[in-house]
């Protein structure tokens, strides 16, 4: 028997493997050596594994440039410019959240090389998915991210709502999954392929009769996805695991999951169904009404800052919808746009969260604001006028005000929606920003609050203080200045495959 | 044509003071005087700019001093800046505006903070009113939200929260329908002209479309600018912030900020979309009469000074509206003049208030009384100023609203006259306010207290000489105003039909 062994280009598939390679070697030298490595090699090992990385997509990127966007593997997975920067984002959130988590592991007396293991692994799912060009590959890549994220989510023994939250997130993440790859096989039904550009091409050249099957798998496909960026109705796990996973993972969680899952969406609704947008559509628009709507809504009722704030990503999660449902060039590089201006300031926000928490990372009450309780946020621009100044940056930025990164973030997606003739999704977006500018700014009025109850500094350790004012200064200043950032993601828009 | 940089320095200069103010924030005071120092070279420049522009420009219309930077082609975004003559009137106030209102809330002097969000706020406020990009206008337009929060939610009265947040919700959602409108016409102009995307003022100035789409992005315009200015029925959020925010952040919304929304709607919602006009000019102007007697109404029955102003404010505002939305040009220069004139007066008001207030510990009107009596002095000004408002031939107020009624008369009568009314029960209120006041016997407190001291004469005395100089000889404003109004009627007329 012969087995025909496709032609593989590494340099494409190179960043999923130094990942790999770092997550495992991390795995081995833990089994082998008599010792128990210390959190600082382990960090060290996975930020040169992040760094490395980001120098692989410069290479990726010049190759793209020069060469075009390509496929291999038997196009199984894809180089191309949207790749590339998804990629490039993934290992920069890896990067950030191993400084928070390294403070946090320390402070929490977790020390080891495991939570930079399953960190590791997940970032290889997402990177996987980001590069994607099979519904195959995509589920993959989605289980590779997701297995590892249950773990580190209950990664803190001592916190019972942790344990809670990870079983919550893996029951309902695994029901997800099953869906998803239903989806998947429904739609090879239906075309004869799980291959992306190949469901393009059939759906090109052929008229279904029945379309039914297609209709169904695309929409578990949909549910799927819908679940993994937390979209409404798919989101009621999100504020349990957002609450419950210890301060730094929630905020890796939240960035790298958001940017594997949207690459891979936006990949499946514009490279596969992309002939059949109109049909996909509605689905969308309800999914972002809803989630910008009541994402909104309900974070104004949280006293709990990591709800609080996973509602707010619920919200924004609408806004990256926006892109998808434009499902043009502009689409695209809105979202990627989106999740540029996202990352820095959702892990820094997490950043700040992480040192308030204070030790058993379990003070996230703001109940302060309506005069009862007492808080650690209340107060704290008097006390630590920096740390609140950055913190109130970080939030502005996810209000979408100007001169921060997030306004300019909205400002693409919108521009994107309103090409293809969507104001009124893109003005209930908006509006539903403007809910949520409530509760960010409610947020900054409790930092300024003068009747502080409390008196005690909160550390700030350094490499979380590095990344606390590594989201600043990235939000501050592209704020200002959006051109290369803006020009990168409208590139990496145009170098999509088709 | 001169050179740009004298506008980028306006905008640039405020936030240099408010970095230089931060810096010197550990020597008590110095901030103070770095701050006021930066708002005063501002001044200058403005009287440069002033004395430098040229009103008659042949083939760049009446904008001088322009230049455009693409920042980010992909958005469609620009540094653009220009001035003609009505954004000329508004950088002087800004400018008047900022350093008045510094020298009169000198008891913040030991607050770099506060100082510093003045300036900020200043600086943004002068770029929108230089934006010559339609997109830029209004990032700067959404700029100025974030000091005027802190500035209420920080240095405000009691309720100061509810305020700062209720001012920023309102104008956010209001502005959310300006963006959208915004884009929506920067992508019809792109479809048309199959151009890169742009928001330049003068490409989307010459965009067709149809009636239906122009009225539509009317209303999407009209929300955000009714909601700063603030024009009847979405005023509802500007009696809180004004008698909540400090004298400072008061006089920076009523004169400054709410101009942003009369300038934005004859700027970018009249002369960008005259297809509009002839179907939403009965309604804005119906909702501005509305404004003016509501406004007067409720003056008159309002228990605290701020929110005197406020609700005259409104009633002012929807006179500039009405003069606006006429069409015509003696109307639409006396609504500009008047913004200039609202401004000016307004700080006069807001700075008295503030002196009462600091003698009193009150701005009840139940609580004062007699004021006349020990303090002549403070007394006078506010006669001047109220005289003014009223409208007193000879003042400035009387300029402004009498040009816009003139104007109003002659091609919408009827509006006229209810507006007519206003004019009478602003007297009614102004006068009867100075009576329970400044008139009477002064018991118990108001005995005792002492008349404005020499920094509060020099702080009130220019509002009062601006006060007169307009008044007297309007024409130092008008002949900078006139032209460049003409040029938008001009512009706006033959798409309004059949006139």
């Amino acid at each position: 028997m012969n087995i025909a062994i496709p032609t593989i280009h590494y340099l494409a598939i190179l960043p999923a493997i130094l990942f790999l390679a770092g997550s495992v070697g991390l795995l081995f030298a833990t089994a082998l050596m008599g010792t128990k490595i210390s959190t600082q090699v382990a960090s060290l090992v996975t930020v040169i594994t992040g760094v490395a990385v980001l120098v692989v997509t410069f290479l990726q990127w010049s190759h793209v440039a020069n060469h075009g966007a390509s496929t291999t593997i038997a196009n199984a997975v894809v180089l191309d410019g949207f790749s590339v920067v998804a990629t490039g984002i993934i290992a920069i959130s890896l990067i950030m959240s191993t400084f928070v988590a390294h403070d946090w592991s320390i402070r929490e007396k977790l020390t080891g090389a495991e939570f930079h293991m399953l960190a590791l692994a997940s970032t290889t799912g997402a990177v996987i998915m980001a590069q994607a060009n099979d519904l195959i590959v995509i589920f993959l890549g989605l289980e590779i991210l997701s297995i590892g994220l249950y773990v580190l989510v209950a990664f803190d023994r001592h916190r019972a709502k942790g344990q809670e939250a990870s079983l919550k997130y893996f029951l309902l993440g695994g029901f997800a999954s099953a869906l998803f790859i239903y989806g998947a096989a429904l739609v090879y039904g239906a075309t004869g392929t799980t291959n992306l550009l190949s469901i393009s091409y059939f759906l090109g050249s052929n008229l279904l009769l029945h379309p039914g099957l297609l209709y169904a798998g695309g929409g578990l496909l949909l549910v799927g996805f819908g679940f993994k960026v937390a979209a409404v109705p798919f989101h009621l796990w999100s504020p349990d695991v957002y609450e419950g996973a210890p301060s730094p993972v929630t905020g890796f969680m939240a960035s790298i999951v958001k940017v594997g899952a949207f690459a891979a969406l936006l990949r499946v609704m514009i490279s596969a169904l992309g002939t059949q947008l109109d049909t996909w559509r509605p689905i969308l628009w309800a999914f972002i009404a809803l989630s910008a709507v009541l994402g909104a809504s309900l974070g104004l009722v949280q006293r709990n800052v990591k709800r609080m704030l996973a509602y707010s990503s619920i919200n924004h999660t609408a806004f990256i919808l926006l892109g998808v449902w434009a499902g043009t060039a502009r689409g695209t590089g809105g979202a990627l746009f989106y999740l540029m201006a996202y990352v820095p300031a959702v892990i820094g926000s997490f950043a700040v969260v992480s040192v308030v928490g204070g030790l058993g990372d379990d003070n996230h009450d703001v109940s302060a604001y309506s005069g009862l309780g007492t808080s650690s946020y209340k107060g704290l621009a008097r006390r630590q006028p920096l740390l609140a100044g950055a913190f109130v940056v970080l939030l502005l930025s996810q209000l979408g005000a100007p001169g921060t990164t997030g306004f300019y973030a909205k400002f693409a997606v919108l521009e994107a929606a309103i090409e293809q003739n969507g104001p009124i999704i893109a003005l209930i977006a908006i509006v539903s920003a403007a809910i949520a500018a409530f509760f960010y700014l409610r947020w900054c009025i409790v930092l300024f609050s003068s009747d502080e109850t409390s008196t005690t500094r909160v550390a700030v350790p350094r490499s979380t203080a590095f990344v606390i004012i590594f989201s600043v200064v990235t939000t501050v200043a592209f704020g200002i200045w959006p051109g290369p950032l803006a020009s990168l993601a409208q590139h990496a828009g145009l170098l999509f495959t088709p | 044509m001169h050179s740009s940089l004298w506008l980028s320095a306006l905008i640039l200069v405020p936030l240099l003071g408010a970095i230089g103010s931060l810096l010197t924030r550990k020597v008590p005071g110095r901030s103070y005087v770095v701050a006021v120092g930066a708002s005063a070279v501002e001044l200058a420049l403005a009287f440069v700019v002033w004395f430098t522009y040229n009103n008659h420009i042949t083939g760049a219309a009446t904008y001088d001093f322009a230049s455009r930077h693409v920042i980010s082609a992909p958005l469609g975004l620009a540094y653009d800046v220009a001035l003609d003559g009505i954004s000329l009137m508004m950088v002087m106030l800004t400018a008047i505006v900022v350093l008045l209102a510094l020298l009169g809330s000198r008891e913040r002097r030991s607050e770099p903070a506060f100082v510093a969000w003045m300036l900020v706020l200043t600086s943004f406020t002068m770029g929108s009113f230089l934006a010559h990009d339609v997109m830029e206008f209004f990032i700067f337009f959404e700029l100025t939200l974030i000091p005027c929060f802190f500035i209420i939610s920080q240095w405000g009265g009691k309720e100061r929260a509810n305020a700062a947040l209720k001012f920023f919700i309102y104008t956010f959602v209001g502005s959310a329908f300006l963006f959208i409108g915004i884009l929506y016409l920067g992508f019809a102009h792109q479809h048309e002209t199959g151009a890169a995307l742009s928001f330049a003022y003068g490409d989307l100035a010459t965009t067709t479309m149809s009636h239906s789409t122009a009225v539509w992005l009317f209303i999407s315009f009209t929300i955000a600018f009714a909601v700063k200015s603030p024009i009847w029925p979405l005023h509802t959020w500007s009696p809180l912030a004004y008698a909540e925010a400090p004298t400072a952040g008061s006089i920076e919304l009523s004169a400054l900020l709410a101009k942003l929304g009369t300038y934005g709607l004859l700027r970018f919602a009249v002369a960008l979309l005259p297809m509009s006009l002839e179907t939403v000019r009965p309604y804005v102007m119906t909702f501005a009469v509305i404004g003016i007697l509501y406004g007067a109404a409720l003056a008159c029955v309002t228990p605290d000074l701020k929110r005197l102003v406020a609700y005259s404010s409104l009633g002012q505002m929807g006179f500039i509206t009405l003069g606006i939305m006429t069409g015509s040009t003696i109307a639409t220069s006396g609504a500009v003049l008047m913004m200039f004139n609202h401004g000016i007066i307004t700080i006069g008001f807001f700075l008295v208030i503030d002196f009462i207030q600091k003698r009193r510990g009150s701005i009840l009107l139940k609580d004062i009384t007699g004021l006349q009596g020990p303090a002549p002095v403070l007394a006078a000004l506010f006669t001047v100023l109220m005289m003014a408002s009223v409208g007193l031939p000879g003042l400035a107020g009387f300029v402004g609203e009498f040009l816009i009624l003139l104007g109003t008369f002659g091609t919408h009568a009827w509006w006229g006259v209810f507006a007519s009314l206003g004019v009478i029960t602003a007297a009614l209120y102004l006068l009867w306010l100075y009576q329970r006041v400044f008139h009477g016997e002064a018991v118990g407190d108001n005995a005792v207290i002492t008349d404005a001291t020499n920094h509060e004469r020099w702080v009130l005395a220019p509002i009062v000489l601006l006060v007169v100089l307009i008044g007297v000889y309007p024409h130092i404003a008008l002949e900078k105003i006139t032209p460049s109004v003409q040029q938008i009627i001009e512009h706006v007329a033959p798409a309004g039909a059949n006139k």
